[in-house]
């Protein structure tokens, strides 16, 4: 055991207490005035300064801007202003995110100063809820890895278990939610670094389908891969959230037109006669034994519900791990050129000619794992190469995407234990990065086939939290959502709070 | 015996696209404003920022593919070229590659009267890059540091790729002014060479004569004005055949023409040359353009120069004022403007006084042809009063320069120069006597045969009536009067 231990929301009281509310429920404090935006964000604060010299969820606070937005929607929730339900809520940023006037590192000594001038489509979105960015979190390099460890600065610590990774890349944003250092975060999922977190934090988060939540002002990671989604306690917060979120940007190409509905109404639908797959090849010796286990009690207790579920074979997992590992890094290559040391990234000092000045600059700038992916990227993408690896992968990929459709011809969702373990030690995997990168075997079909997909909290093994992954048909959030919202009706694992956070 | 070599050329010609705004972002492409002021996060490649496809620089690359006679492609797709240097902001530039917008097509140049058809390969659709400013030299060596502008990163260029058609320098000459005066004509392009809004690149190389295989090409670059053209083809032809004439071989390179010396000098071998690393852009989704879409866009498809030409001559304008026409864009926009509101006056005399006198008296004027103040309405009202006799040739270029400074109607003008000429010979005849009273010397010379000498007589008469005189008229009662003498 580590040095959390786990206690019931109950334990706690007063005004400490807010900070492991949902959004809905704190919604209800600030427009009946139980509670003001500043006492919110007063407690967030504290707890980041009480809680943040171990967690180490974030890399810069924002709380100037935040204060100057909780005083003046007091002044409207004073008024008597029927706000949104997310308004005043204090949500934490991963750092990947540009927000306009705060440094976006990507967790990268290459943009260690680097200042964006510009919001991100998403920040301005949260802006239009009233939404209080509370600060940019910490992540593996560029998004690249499954811990944090990868970062550039520090490697963030598990809420739940201190000496454990809080998972990634979007680690700092699980974290801080996981701590109550923020009420919901918003983090990017490329290979399953949004989901990942959330199952070893404890917390529900979301990937929506790719082209749901405009791109515009994430630093790319993967672009055909990479997509922003929240981090909640509830999979109703989700909802508001991805109401918030969604929505085709003119800014951004592959965005899509697809009428986004009101998330929350999908909510109050029942499971009955729901038909859940569960792939076998999700379900092995490789799987610790306490999180399958979880996974059957959880389908079982949808099947008290009404839902049926049934064992499926999809043989396409490890297919998926090997084509995101040319894809993704093919994609990335490309995505990082423009870190040169020109304009505003780190450059090197002394340079006596071009080709040292980009060589040295991006040698000094990247860490190993961004300069292990760059090199593999660009070595599958080379003239010779091309064919036998961007290329196949990519007919491996439509063959990924059709073996799903013909899946969601039958089920409705497909369930998977989010992770094959709970959070891991820093260092257990580092010294192996194809073990790191297997850890990812459930979460990175999702996004080859541009689905959305959740996470859910379904238990607990020696005291970390497990995850429960349901995946749905692309743009079908609905279901996914349905799926979480009533397993969440019957279960209070999302009200479980780390112990050592109080 | 020495072997004479046959030259097989193709060439790559970058155009930019004339859209107001940029490839990919909403930023102006004027030319020349102060550096890095026409920028934002897409064309400066921040970090997060992606990129948005300009529905008229499709539009316009559309034309240019029909103009070509090429096959518009239904489906293209844009894909990211993979290079470091620091005018690209992303570090790659966004082109198009294995599915580009236009395939097949040709242009049928005419060298030595003959005409003879180059095919086109393909056109397809790309960013430019910014510009690096060398400190303290011309160039990259030598220089103390170097300065980046990005006002050109991201603004739209087609590049077109011609078959290894050509044969000589005249005919590569030839197929670029062709190139251009099409592409201006149809209002997508510029076609300054100087300013690099076209950019040839000169593919080369040699074969024995009669024989069929392609020699090792060169790819020559920096050919920047009509001239360079053809002495780079001239100089790189020259520097393969002593090559191949000592027993060498042509290595494939890419080399850089240097005007002031008129060489070419290496750039980067085969060996060295990039390794692109193409791949479809994942940010762009492939461009798709429906039957529809394409009937729409070339809805309103511009008259090409060729049947410009056959329409003006048909007018009889002369070969020489419809070259003139086809080269100046406003010129040709007003003239055209001039004959939709012709009515008598016959296209012919429009065309020689917009191409002579009118054209003359706008060249230093900054309002040029694009918003004189003697509009074609105008213009051609006054013209009308030539036309019709009323005033002479003289007085026309007097009005014409009085209308382009005040913009009055020729009516008015008319009026304030104390009106029209004197066609009426009891007035004039006074008049004749007088100046011939006063110059008997210059009678006697045209008694004597020399009759050019009656033009010094004739603008003595002009000069007694202010220029109002009728010019044939007072040269008939010259003649008439003399011969009475």
């Amino acid at each position: 055991m580590g040095r959390g231990r786990v206690y019931g929301a109950e334990d706690f009281g007063g005004l400490t207490m807010s900070i492991f509310k949902s959004a809905v429920e704190l919604h209800g404090l600030l427009q009946s005035r139980s509670l003001t935006c500043v006492d919110l964000l007063d407690a967030v604060y504290a707890q980041v300064d009480a809680q943040d010299s171990q967690v180490k969820a974030y890399i810069s606070l924002l709380r100037e801007t935040a204060y100057e937005r909780a005083r003046s929607l007091d002044l409207r929730f004073d008024a008597g202003e029927e706000l949104p339900v997310l308004a005043g809520i204090p949500i934490a940023i991963k750092d990947n995110i540009c927000l306009k006037g705060s440094r976006t590192t990507c967790s990268s000594k290459m943009l260690e100063n680097f200042v964006s001038p510009y919001d991100a489509t998403v920040i301005n979105r949260l802006n239009a809820q009233g939404m209080i960015p509370v600060g940019k979190t910490n992540l593996d390099e560029f998004a690249m890895g499954s811990s944090t460890e990868n970062s550039a600065f520090f490697t963030t610590a598990n809420p739940w278990d201190l000496d454990r990774v809080p998972g990634g890349s979007s680690g700092g944003s699980a974290a801080a939610v996981a701590a109550g250092e923020a009420i919901v975060a918003l983090g990017s999922d490329t290979g399953g670094s949004i989901r990942q977190p959330a199952a070893f934090c404890g917390l529900v988060g979301m990937k929506p389908s790719y082209g749901r939540v405009s791109r515009y002002g994430l630093v790319a990671f993967a672009s055909s891969l990479d997509q922003i989604g929240p981090f909640a306690r509830t999979v109703e917060d989700v909802a508001y959230l991805l109401n918030a979120l969604c929505g085709f940007d003119p800014l951004e190409s592959t965005s899509s037109r697809q009428a986004v509905p009101d998330f929350t109404k999908s909510l109050s639908r029942d499971v009955k006669g729901l038909k859940i797959g569960i792939p076998k090849e999700m379900m092995g010796e490789f799987v610790h034994s306490d999180i399958r286990e979880a996974t059957m009690k959880a389908l079982d207790l949808l099947k008290t519900q009404g839902a049926e579920w049934e064992e499926i074979s999809f043989d396409m997992f490890d297919y998926a791990v090997s084509t995101y590992y040319i894809l993704a890094p093919a994609e990335a290559s490309a995505n990082l050129s423009r870190f040169d040391g020109v304009r505003y990234t780190h450059r090197c000092a002394d340079s006596h000619s071009l080709k040292e000045m980009y060589t040295r600059s991006r040698g000094e700038g990247f860490g190993p794992e961004v300069q292990r992916r760059i090199i593999l990227g660009t070595y599958v993408l080379s003239s010779g190469y091309y064919d036998a690896y961007y290329l196949k992968a990519q007919k491996v990929r439509t063959l990924i995407k059709n073996g799903f459709e013909k899946l969601f011809q039958t089920y409705d969702v497909i369930v998977t234990p989010t992770t094959p373990t709970t959070a891991f030690k820093p260092g257990e995997h580092s010294e192996n990065p194809l073990a790191m990168y297997l850890a990812d075997i459930a979460t990175i079909p999702a996004n080859m086939g541009g689905l959305p997909a959740m996470s859910i909290p379904v238990g607990f093994s020696n005291g970390m939290p497990i995850g429960l992954q349901i995946m749905g048909k692309a743009f079908d959030e609905e279901t996914v959502l349905r799926v979480g919202h009533a397993y969440q009706q019957l279960t209070d694992f999302h009200r479980q709070v780390p112990g050592g956070m109080q | 015996m020495t072997t004479t070599y046959e030259m097989v050329i193709g060439l790559e010609v970058h155009a930019q696209l004339k859209t107001k705004t940029k490839l990919f972002c909403g930023c102006s492409t004027h030319f020349g404003d102060a550096v890095n002021t026409h920028v934002c996060p897409v064309c400066l490649g921040m970090p997060g920022s992606l990129p948005v496809l300009n529905k008229r620089a499709v539009e316009m690359a559309v034309i240019a593919g029909k103009a070509l006679n090429c096959d518009i492609q239904e489906t293209s797709v844009f894909a990211r070229k993979n290079y470091f240097y620091p005018d690209l902001p992303k570090g790659y530039q966004i082109s198009q590659f294995e599915l580009p917008l236009c395939l097949g097509g040709h242009l049928d140049i005419v060298v030595d009267d003959q005409i003879k058809r180059i095919g086109i390969t393909r056109i397809h659709m790309e960013e430019d890059a910014g510009k690096l400013l060398h400190q303290g030299s011309g160039a990259i060596a030598g220089s103390t540091h170097s300065l980046v502008d990005l006002n050109r990163a991201c603004t739209p260029l087609i590049e077109i790729v011609s078959e290894p058609d050509i044969r000589s320098a005249a005919e590569a000459r030839a197929y670029v002014e062709s190139l251009r005066i099409i592409l201006r004509t149809i209002g997508v392009n510029d076609g300054n060479l100087e300013e690099g809004s076209m950019r040839v690149d000169v593919n080369l190389s040699l074969r024995p004569s009669g024989t069929s295989k392609f020699g090792t090409r060169t790819e020559v670059k920096n050919v920047n004005s009509f001239r360079s053209i053809e002495r780079a083809i001239a100089s790189e032809f020259a520097r393969q055949k002593e090559i191949l004439d000592a027993g060498g071989v042509v290595i494939q390179q890419t080399r850089n023409y240097h005007d002031d010396t008129q060489t070419t000098t290496a750039l980067r071998d085969k060996e060295e040359a990039h390794d692109y690393r193409y791949f479809p852009d994942p940010d762009l989704l492939p461009l798709v353009l429906s039957k529809l879409q394409l009937q729409d866009i070339l809805a309103n498809f511009p008259e090409l120069p060729e049947q410009i030409r056959h329409r003006y001559l048909g007018l009889v304008l002369t070969d020489s004022d419809v070259v003139v026409l086809l080269e100046d864009m406003t010129m040709r926009a007003y003239f055209e403007a001039c004959l939709k509101v012709s009515g008598v006056v016959p296209a012919k005399e429009i065309c020689k006084w917009v191409v002579g006198d009118l054209n003359a008296f706008l060249k230093d004027r900054p309002e040029g042809f694009a918003s004189t103040m003697a509009t074609p309405e105008k213009f051609v009202g006054l013209l009308a009063l030539l036309v019709a006799g009323t005033i002479s040739g003289k007085m026309m270029k007097d009005l014409l320069q009085k209308m382009i400074e005040t913009g009055q109607n020729a009516d008015v003008l008319l009026t304030q120069s104390g009106g029209a000429q004197v066609s009426d010979a009891s007035e004039l005849i006074p008049v004749i006597e007088k100046v011939l009273a006063a110059n008997p010397d210059v009678v006697e010379k045209i008694k004597s045969g020399k009759s050019q000498s009656a033009e010094f007589l004739m603008g003595q008469v002009m000069k007694e009536t202010r220029g109002k005189a009728k010019p044939d008229l007072v040269r008939q009662i010259i003649a008439e009067v003399i011969s009475k003498y």
